[in-house]
């Protein structure tokens, strides 16, 4: 777990003071020092030019397209050469071919961290976020495509529209009205329930679990791994009641609902959430049958 | 035109509280945001929210310590309203199902915090912004509240009377990125901006790509004054090729850190010989600036963070998300060699200056969260407190724009007779506009030159003509400058000489590049040639934005000759209460800055708080 610990500025610290010091410490020693890190790294570089360039270069393929613009409106691949870097990751390097060699292309990317979810690509094969991807992981060339099964906007964006209606279907806000009296006063929820839902409330809406999902591909009304999993970070959430439980399990039994899930556990295996996505259709199906709801 | 009762600018923490708020006191509210709600960047906060919801602690001891860690520049009528307002505020959150970490008896869980005298920091998991973010966007969805997501704010429908103070805002000017078309919406109540924070004006940011500050700049360039935008707070532990953020509880469980020689230059460099590793941010990131410079860096540029002795069993136990973050985005394995970090841009302490009510001067003008100053967080912000911000102002907001009674507010706001000028501001290059083309495209007075004002309809359109122009010009200009390189040296300028050490040659520096690159954007051209998801022109738009705001930054680094809080200054090693208990101010005065100050308000309901010596 980690704890966030931004501790406050301190005028008084001692350590400001030192810091100054050695701010203004004696320049000829360190400038000496510094000349010859400086020469240090002019031969690293000349080292690294020698050797084979291609070590040291990513080699990108894009899926390009835009409706509007004259040799793009049919889908082409283009070629990027991007120099490497340790750490660097496939949406480093679209952020790279981008600023360096063509500003027309276009990808969805905005946290850089894995917590808004805009940047899954379908990247040598497989669903994955761009920004937690590291290029050192990947075979080259490597090969950069707009999420699979959702319709092409420009590049590598997708409409999201339907991704989101699917969402919005499940009634994915939490309900309970019966709520404790006072406005400073909680509703308990334990441990182990919390515990329960916690990995269900970790999805950020990326869209990688519906874009692998076979049964989705097949029945666009499908509600799909996302949204099921969403109903179920409620239905399981104590908070909510035993009648607003059922009202959930009804919507997760109509026909585009968790029975379609045929438990191929792709969506699961794409998930950069980990969410055990198959598990909890699998139990929101045995729940149904438990509450003896009809099924189709 | 589309047109609503209310136009929240944004959909993160604070945009998501405000339209909550405006649509429950009854108004037609839209949310008009460049991102999905769920892709705001309030989604990364990790740590939790601060609260006084407990037996033993009160909402006066969270304002004191609010004032304490403000370094006495935080206004008590804003920080005592943030802790009386939060702990129903985050019950509410409780009460739409946010899902807080527990204790064994079922209540929210809390954990200490750096400068806090009470553990009230109400947490969820490592990932408290995420699920807050998203609780409030259920809220939304169940509400029905309109979103026009993924539309580009470009500008605000404000007249342009000669005192900003006489203006009023009648909406804004967006563009739908996905078909390109440019809009304007019309706001019959208020607008509230909620853009979050500047961070991308620095080359090193724990903050996401669209942190580019534009609504500061919006309200800026309309009149509105931006307040101690000096104070930027730098985090010690980020990673080096991303900037994402490593958190203290590293070193909390006993993570060292090394210099390239293998010291621990925390102690046998001497610069915090009690604390070590666990310093405060402002120290850490100093001393690890100082290694750096003196050619001790690890490849020039970062510090080993090494946590290998804990042990595997404690790493798994207590810092497991943290291997995933070092393996992820750099790439190294964190139970093998150490983690490379370095100081970043983590948080904006000042932004639009807002009364309690998060009101501007502008009527019908608010702003909430990151983007705006109440000023809660004065010189330097604690950690946990920006979230309780974005709920209690953001609601404010929502609630004031809708046309609800909150009582007048003490903070005054816009150039008065309370205000002190700045004669001497000392930039080495003109600050403000470059050529002509910059000219403010909205502007509300009949051109007819009666004088007179002209309707709101009017005023709107002339903005969303003024922007169709803007990108019509952008866009046919062939050969022009790429943006990104305006924007790389922008950033590089602010990060060589704005950062968390500061002397005034460097800030002077910093100001004379930020000169070249006002002149460089005259040139600026956008090559993407569609119209379809351009997001050249989006960033073309952003880095605009980044300018002015950059430079509002480094006018304050320059004017504030003391040492305070987050902001360091080398030829000035103290905090100067008998000069400095005030706010800097800088509107945009027909393209040219001008600075003023407005004395801060220590006088709180019931007691004034007494600056001290801040020690820990
Ligand atoms: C890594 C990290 C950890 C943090 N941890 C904590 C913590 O533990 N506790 C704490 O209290 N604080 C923390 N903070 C600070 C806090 O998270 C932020 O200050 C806060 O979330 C900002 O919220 P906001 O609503 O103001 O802006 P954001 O969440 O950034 O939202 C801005 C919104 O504005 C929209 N927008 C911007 N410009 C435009 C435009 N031109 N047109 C249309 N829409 C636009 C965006 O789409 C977005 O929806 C942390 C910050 C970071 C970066
Ligand atoms: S469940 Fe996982 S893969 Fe699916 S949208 Fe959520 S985070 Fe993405
Ligand atoms: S950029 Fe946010 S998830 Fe990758």
């Amino acid at each position: 777990m980690s704890t966030q610990q931004e501790q406050p500025t301190d005028a008084d610290d001692a350590g400001t003071g030192q810091a100054d010091d050695a701010a203004d410490a004696g320049p000829s020693p360190q400038d000496r020092r510094m000349d010859k890190k400086a020469d240090r790294r002019i031969e690293r570089e000349r080292a690294a030019g020698a050797t084979d360039a291609d070590a040291e270069t990513v080699h990108l393929k894009v899926f390009r397209y835009d409706p509007e613009v004259e040799g793009k409106q049919e889908p082409r691949f283009d070629d990027f050469h991007v120099p490497f870097e340790k750490g660097m990751t496939v949406l480093d390097a679209l952020i790279y071919a981008r600023d360096e060699f063509d500003p027309s292309l276009t990808f969805r990317h905005s946290c850089r961290q894995a917590v808004c979810g805009s940047d899954a690509f379908f990247v040598n094969g497989r669903q994955r976020l761009g920004c937690q991807t590291q290029i050192s992981d990947l075979d080259g060339p490597v090969r950069v495509e707009p999420l699979p099964h959702q319709d092409v906007v420009k590049d590598l964006v997708v409409d999201m529209e339907h991704f989101y209606e699917q969402m919005h279907a499940v009634e994915p806000y939490f309900q309970e009205e019966d709520l404790p009296d006072g406005d400073l006063e909680e509703q308990y929820q334990t441990r182990e329930n919390r515990e329960k839902v916690k990995m269900s409330t970790r999805c950020i809406w990326c869209g990688a679990c519906m874009s692998s999902c076979n049964i989705a591909a097949g029945d666009n009304e499908y509600l799909g791994p996302a949204a099921i999993n969403k109903a179920y970070r409620f239905a399981m959430d104590d908070r909510e009641g035993e009648e607003l439980k059922e009202h959930r399990l009804r919507i997760m039994e109509q026909e585009h609902g968790v029975w379609r899930c045929q438990t191929q556990f792709s969506c699961t295996e794409v998930c950069p959430k980990d969410i055990p996505l198959t598990e909890h259709i699998q139990e929101l199906k045995r729940e149904a049958v438990k509450k003896n709801l009809k099924f189709w | 035109m589309y047109e609503h009762d209310v136009i929240v600018v944004g959909a993160g923490g604070a945009g998501l509280r405000a339209a909550i708020a405006a649509h429950e006191a009854g108004a037609d509210v839209a949310m008009v945001t460049k991102l999905h709600p769920v892709r705001s960047h309030t989604g990364a906060a990790e740590g939790g929210i601060n609260a006084a919801i407990r037996d033993g602690d009160d909402w006066e001891l969270h304002a004191y310590d609010t004032m304490k860690g403000s370094d006495y520049l935080g206004d008590a009528p804003a920080i005592e309203t943030l802790a009386q307002d939060s702990p129903e505020d985050t019950i509410t959150l409780e009460h739409w199902g946010m899902p807080f970490s527990r204790e064994e008896d079922g209540t929210v869980s809390q954990r200490p915090f750096g400068g806090l005298s009470f553990p009230r920091t109400t947490y969820a998991g490592a990932e408290t912004g995420h699920h807050l973010l998203h609780t409030m966007y259920e809220q939304v969805v169940k509400r029905g509240i309109q979103v026009y997501d993924e539309w580009y704010v470009m500008n605000l429908a404000v007249t342009d009377e000669p005192d900003p103070n006489d203006r009023s805002c009648h909406g804004v000017v967006a563009y739908d990125v996905q078909s390109g078309q440019i809009q304007g919406f019309k706001a019959n109540d208020g607008v509230i901006l909620a853009t979050g924070g500047p961070g991308q004006a620095f080359d090193h940011t724990t903050n996401a790509v669209s942190c580019t500050g534009d609504g500061q700049a919006m309200a800026y360039r309309a009149g509105v004054p931006l307040e101690d935008m000096e104070f930027v707070q730098f985090h010690p532990t980020t990673l080096p090729s991303t900037g994402v953020l490593i958190s203290e509880g590293v070193r909390g469980e006993g993570g060292i850190l090394y210099n390239e020689d293998g010291e621990r230059f925390m102690f046998e460099h001497g610069y915090a010989n009690n604390d070590g590793e666990l310093a405060s941010r402002d120290v850490v990131s100093r001393a690890e600036l100082t290694e750096v410079n003196e050619g001790r860096g690890v490849e020039d540029e970062y510090v080993n963070l090494d946590m290998r002795h804990l042990g595997e069993e404690r790493i798994m136990d207590r810092l497991e998300n943290i291997l995933h973050l070092a393996e992820d985005f750099e790439g190294v394995d964190g139970l093998v060699e150490p983690m490379p970090v370095k100081p970043g841009q983590h948080y904006e302490m000042g932004g639009i200056e807002t009364d309690e009510n998060g009101a501007t001067c502008v009527d019908g003008l608010y702003a909430a969260g990151e983007c705006a100053c109440v000023s809660v967080h004065g010189a330097n912000r604690l950690g946990g407190n920006a979230l309780p911000e974005l709920i209690v102002f953001g609601k404010r907001a929502g609630r004031h724009a809708a046309g609800e009674e909150l009582g007048a507010a003490e903070i005054l706001t816009g150039y008065g007779d309370d205000v002190e000028d700045e004669t001497d501001v000392g930039a080495p290059v003109e600050p403000g506009l470059a050529g002509i083309d910059e000219t403010s495209p909205a502007s509300g007075v009949a051109a007819d030159g009666s004088g007179q004002t002209m309707a709101s309809d009017a005023v709107l359109e002339q903005a969303v003509e003024a922007e169709r122009t803007r990108v019509d010009h952008l866009m046919d200009t062939d050969d022009g400058v790429n943006h990104a390189d305006i924007r790389s040296k922008l950033q590089r300028a602010m990060t060589d000489y704005v950062n968390v050490f500061r002397t005034e040659d460097g800030v002077k520096k910093a100001l004379e590049i930020i000169r070249e690159c006002r002149e460089e954007y005259q040139r600026v051209g956008v090559s993407d040639p569609s119209r379809t998801f351009n997001t050249d022109l989006q960033m073309t738009y952003e880095t605009r934005n980044l300018i002015d705001v950059a430079e509002t930054i480094a006018l304050g680094a320059l004017v504030r000759n003391e040492f305070r809080g987050a902001h360091w200054r080398q030829e000035n090693q103290i905090r100067d209460d008998e000069n400095w208990l005030k706010h800097t101010m800088i509107t945009w005065d027909d393209g040219a800055p001008s600075i003023w100050y407005r004395p801060v308000i220590l006088e709180g309901e019931e007691k004034t708080y007494e600056p001290k010596v801040r020690s820990y």
